[in-house]
């Protein structure tokens, strides 16, 4: 019976005891780490998050590590097998199935209906294998961007609605000295943005869709799928409102734009600091929604870049708690409201992207109000499947294959990649 | 007791070589090691989660047509720009060599192109070679010839990346040969002279054949080195058409350049190791014949 | 023939060889002077295609200097280079000679084996490198950076072909005199490939210099990157702020340019004697 007495005694101070330590444990502080590539509004707007939630949860600790744009995919490549890198890590959506198979990801421990219900529906592209595996805290659509200073001089005043206004615009604007183009009506980016605008754009207009409903078989090989990369082909070898050679570089449609030689580029929301920055006082420019057919639908492509976990946030019940708790915050209203501010891209909550004093800002508003009909692909594979594409294109503007040969072909190409991607 | 000389010779040998085997050994050959493996697994992060896939990825290059298309145009670039990095080379280092007056600042020269940043003076010759922008083509067009597409034509866009690539390594081939040709000692010309020997005959008997371990170095250089050489292009072609690297429709596309894809944008190491592994034994073979064909036995 | 015209006799091969070099100016240059140039404008006249700015700024260089870590990356680029010269000419030209000039068994192979490390492209070596850096805590540390290139296959190739072509005789005679193997190659091999040498001295420093991949992967922190891997900062996902990487890349040349002034003296003073007379 004494024992028995004092075993009890024992064990309730054994508990009173780890119940007045854990508290103080949990209070431990944890570390993680968040990565992204460098740009410098993100930079200067990540920190400000991570000020605002480190005063909030004392007991968590956020450091943000930023890595050149070009070599991001390799930096973070090398890392994470050794056990280095991020607990959270910022990535374009189109890389999620390489970094998931590759386990460079792990599925967000985030209800679904939680996010269907509060996130833009492209955000349906995080999702694989019935898991969701990243959140955005901003997202991006297309829109045409025109220099309204050479549109007025072209004697046009309004932006292009229709396609046919388009095209008669850009005939207006374009001017040939001899053999040479000395400016465009419209700068073509096949590898840019254009391969989208065939894509998920043209072709939806003309009554097609891209892929079947679960992403695995290719169906643009299709009369709208021919009609979309023909009509597109059409601005150059019919109309001569533009050349896919004539501005040289890296972002040759945009840096034209910028230098002033072209009239209007069809360009990411991400692109508007950019192109606001280069363009100064240079001329005038506006952004318009993407161009319809007379009566026709409007179609838009989305993307983002998400915020997804590594391995390494599932090292510990705190890590992972603290991990999913900062993502939380990033991808939060309040986060999104100041991403718009600072950094320029369009918020991936419903509540803002209705929100209808976004939707009438004369830069942001065209973006925005595309939202609700914009279309993010679902890549396996985003370098290969833009580069197959991206040929497509080329086919048909530089070495004159048939436009419905040339999209033949690239869905055989890109069938046969869908196939082996889910076949290993 | 004491050791024969050529024994002797042998033990200095492997003293002088302990630690840079050590070197070769740890840092570059057991990683090298670790690669190959690496091309015999589906890649995953994990170790353990790494499945076995045998020769799978080995068997898949056969029917990637990129991969085939870069391999095609690997040969291209060789043929191109081996020659004309040597010839090239070699003519500007002996003409170089001759002169007297403003020797420094031709080096210099034709120095410059080595030292200029690769990012920076692709992005330079891209505004060059602009179909309708570029300052060549409106020469060309004063001069009453056609425009030309460069870089945006399938078929003129390896050539162009050709060009530049030798442009930018002239300087490296005609240091070499100038070390090589500083190196022949003056007593041997002197020698000639004194013999009678003409400008032509002092180039065959003299220069060219003790300039030969120098021409060795220059043809691996331009052929199968990393940076240098053409079959390992991949700055280059990455900058020149950076949009739509190694574009147009594949026409510039390097198996460097593709292996980069394949690893760090698309996550599949073990296929990116595969490529490497086949990569690595047709340059080294390329090499040893280059080496065992050319090299002559000279001595001052 | 009188005496004035005998001295301005020039032949006219030498005529025909300065006329092809003053030639190559205008194409080796050009491309050199537009990069410089460019650095000279604003970033909304980058992309105007002229050559001249219109309004020639400094402001790109002053942005540099001030407001970006460039004097901490040049520092580190100089550290990083000038320890792997050093490291590279004495392994490499060390590995060259017993190569070349000392008999031994296995030669052949350890020579094929050294040469082969050439031809594994750095990518698929980066990610075991990286394993092993974070395993000794190299990361973010200079010896991170450099240590894959303190010795080269080309070092060694190099060193070797010009070793190679001493007459063993000379070093023979070394022996005679009582040098020790090392002091052989020190005192009367090394002087005799000196041009070569200093070849080997510019292009490692510029091939050290000019590299991006691993320095990129072996760093964490902004203050640790080097020259190419922090003006890579300068391009992004929707463009590249090329006023800024041309101002980058035109001072990066400065140190090349000296260090190949300074080192092709060497070349220059090439070697008088074969020492067999």
């Amino acid at each position: 019976m004494r024992t028995m007495k004092t075993f009890f005694a024992v064990a309730l101070s054994v508990l009173f005891v780890a119940g007045a330590i854990a508290p103080a444990l949990a209070q431990e502080p944890v570390t993680i780490r968040y990565w992204q590539y460098y740009y410098d509004t993100k930079v200067t707007a990540i920190d400000t998050l991570i000020a605002q939630f480190e005063a909030e949860n004392p007991g968590i600790k956020v450091i943000h590590e930023t890595f050149p744009y070009e070599a991001y995919g390799a930096r973070v490549a090398a890392a994470v097998p050794a056990g280095q890198g991020p607990e959270i890590a910022n990535l374009f959506y189109g890389w999620l199935p390489a970094w998931a198979r590759a386990g460079y990801l792990q599925p967000l421990p985030i209800d679904h209906a939680e996010i269907e219900s509060e996130f833009v529906p492209m955000v349906r592209a995080a999702y694989m294998n019935g898991e969701y595996w990243g959140l955005p805290t901003g997202v991006r659509t297309l829109a045409l961007f025109y220099n309204k200073t050479m549109l007025n001089a072209a004697g046009i005043q309004e932006p292009p609605r229709t396609w046919d206004e388009f095209i008669a615009a850009g005939k207006a604007m374009a001017i040939k000295r001899g053999p040479f183009f000395v400016q465009l009506g419209y700068g073509f980016g096949p590898a840019g943005q254009d391969h989208h605008l065939i894509r998920e754009i043209l072709l939806r207009q003309f009554g097609g869709v891209p892929y079947s409903d679960d992403n695995r078989t290719v169906l643009y090989n299709s009369e709208a799928g021919a009609k979309a990369l023909e009509f597109y082909g059409s601005w150059q070898l019919t109309h001569g409102i533009g050349d896919v050679e004539f501005f040289p570089g890296r972002a040759t449609y945009r840096d034209g734009f910028i230098a002033g030689l072209i009239g209007m580029i069809v360009d990411v929301s991400f692109a508007i600091g950019t192109i606001r920055n280069g363009v100064g006082d240079n001329f005038e420019w506006g952004v318009a929604e993407l161009p319809v057919f007379d009566g026709g639908e409007p179609h838009n492509f989305g993307s983002f870049w998400m915020n997804g976990l590594t391995p390494r946030a599932f090292e510990s019940e705190a890590k992972l708690e603290a991990s999913l708790k900062f993502l939380r915050y990033i991808t939060s209203e309040e986060a999104m409201k100041l991403w718009l501010r600072e950094v320029g891209e369009l918020p991936a909550r419903l509540s803002l992207a209705e929100d209808p004093a976004l939707a009438s800002d004369p830069v942001y508003g065209p973006f925005i109000r595309s939202l609700p009909y914009s279309h993010a692909t679902f890549f396996v594979d985003e370098e290969g499947q833009r580069q197959i594409m991206v040929d497509a294109i080329n086919r048909v503007l530089l070495q004159g294959v048939d436009p419905a040969e040339s999209m033949r072909i690239a869905a055989e190409e890109e069938q046969a990649l869908l196939d082996a991607f889910w076949s290993r | 007791m004491k050791l024969k000389l050529s024994t002797r010779k042998a033990i200095w040998a492997y003293v002088f070589l302990a630690l840079p085997l050590l070197f070769y050994l740890g840092i570059r050959i057991f990683p090298t090691l670790q690669a190959f493996q690496m091309s015999l697994y589906d890649w995953h992060v994990q170790a353990d989660q790494r499945s076995f896939v045998g020769l799978a990825n080995y068997t898949r290059m056969l029917s990637d047509q990129r991969l085939l298309q870069a391999f095609r145009n690997m040969l291209w670039y060789g043929l191109l720009g081996v020659p004309a990095q040597l010839i090239l080379g070699l003519t500007v280092g002996l003409m170089l060599h001759s002169i007297k007056k403003f020797r420094g600042f031709f080096r210099a020269v034709f120095f410059a192109p080595y030292v200029a940043p690769a990012v920076a003076v692709s992005w330079v010759w891209s505004l060059l070679l602009s179909p309708h922008l570029g300052i060549v083509n409106q020469v060309l067009w004063y001069l009453g010839i056609d425009p030309q597409p460069f870089m945006t034509s399938p078929s003129q866009a390896l050539p162009t990346v050709t060009f530049v690539v030798v442009w930018q390594f002239l300087g490296f081939h005609v240091l070499l040969f100038l070390a090589g040709l500083e190196s022949i000692p003056r007593d041997y010309y002197e020698a000639a002279q004194i013999d009678g020997a003409n400008r032509w005959q002092t180039f065959k008997n003299i220069t060219l054949p003790l300039l030969n371990p120098t021409i060795v170095v220059s043809l691996v250089m331009a052929t199968a080195a990393p940076s240098t050489g053409m079959l390992q292009l991949f700055t280059h072609v990455m900058n020149l058409k950076f949009d739509d690297p190694g574009g147009p429709l594949g026409s510039t596309l390097t198996v460097v350049l593709y292996t980069y894809q394949r690893a760090f944008q698309a996550y599949d190491m073990g296929y990116a190791s595969a490529i490497v592994v086949v990569l690595f034994v047709i340059l080294l073979i390329i090499s040893l014949i280059q080496i065992r064909l050319t090299s002559r036995e000279v001595e001052y | 023939m009188a005496r004035g015209q005998q001295r301005l006799r020039v032949k006219p091969a030498t005529v025909f060889v300065y006329i092809v070099l003053i030639l190559g100016i205008v194409p080796m240059l050009f491309p050199f002077v537009w990069m410089v140039l460019t650095s000279l404008k604003p970033f909304q006249e980058v992309f105007s295609l002229n050559l001249l700015p219109s309004n020639p700024t400094l402001a790109n260089y002053v942005q540099l200097f001030s407001r970006t870590l460039f004097p901490r990356w040049f520092l580190n680029s100089t550290i990083v280079a000038a320890i792997t010269v050093a490291s590279v000419l004495f392994f490499d030209s060390l590995v060259g000679y017993t190569l070349a000039k000392l008999p031994f068994p296995g030669k052949n192979v350890i020579f094929v084996l050294i040469l082969s490390t050439m031809f594994v492209p750095t990518e698929m070596l980066v990610l075991p490198w990286y394993q092993m850096s974070a395993q000794y805590g190299w990361l973010d540390t200079y010896w991170g950076i450099l240590f894959p290139g303190i010795m080269t296959a080309f070092g060694v190739f190099l060193m070797r072909q010009a070793f190679a072509t001493l007459p063993d005789e000379l070093l023979d005679a070394g022996r005679i005199d009582g040098l020790s193997e090392f002091g052989i190659f020190l005192r009367i091999a090394l002087p005799l490939v000196k041009p070569s040498l200093a070849a080997l001295a510019i292009l490692t420093f510029i091939g050290n210099w000019n590299a991006y991949l691993w320095p990129l992967i072996a760093t964490e922190t902004r203050q640790m990157y080097t020259l190419p891997v922090g003006i890579s900062l300068f391009s992004g996902e929707v463009g590249a702020q090329w006023n800024l990487i041309t101002a980058g890349s035109a001072v990066a040349v400065i140190p090349m340019m000296i260090v190949f002034i300074i080192f092709q003296r060497q070349i220059l003073e090439g070697v008088v004697r074969s020492g067999l007379k």
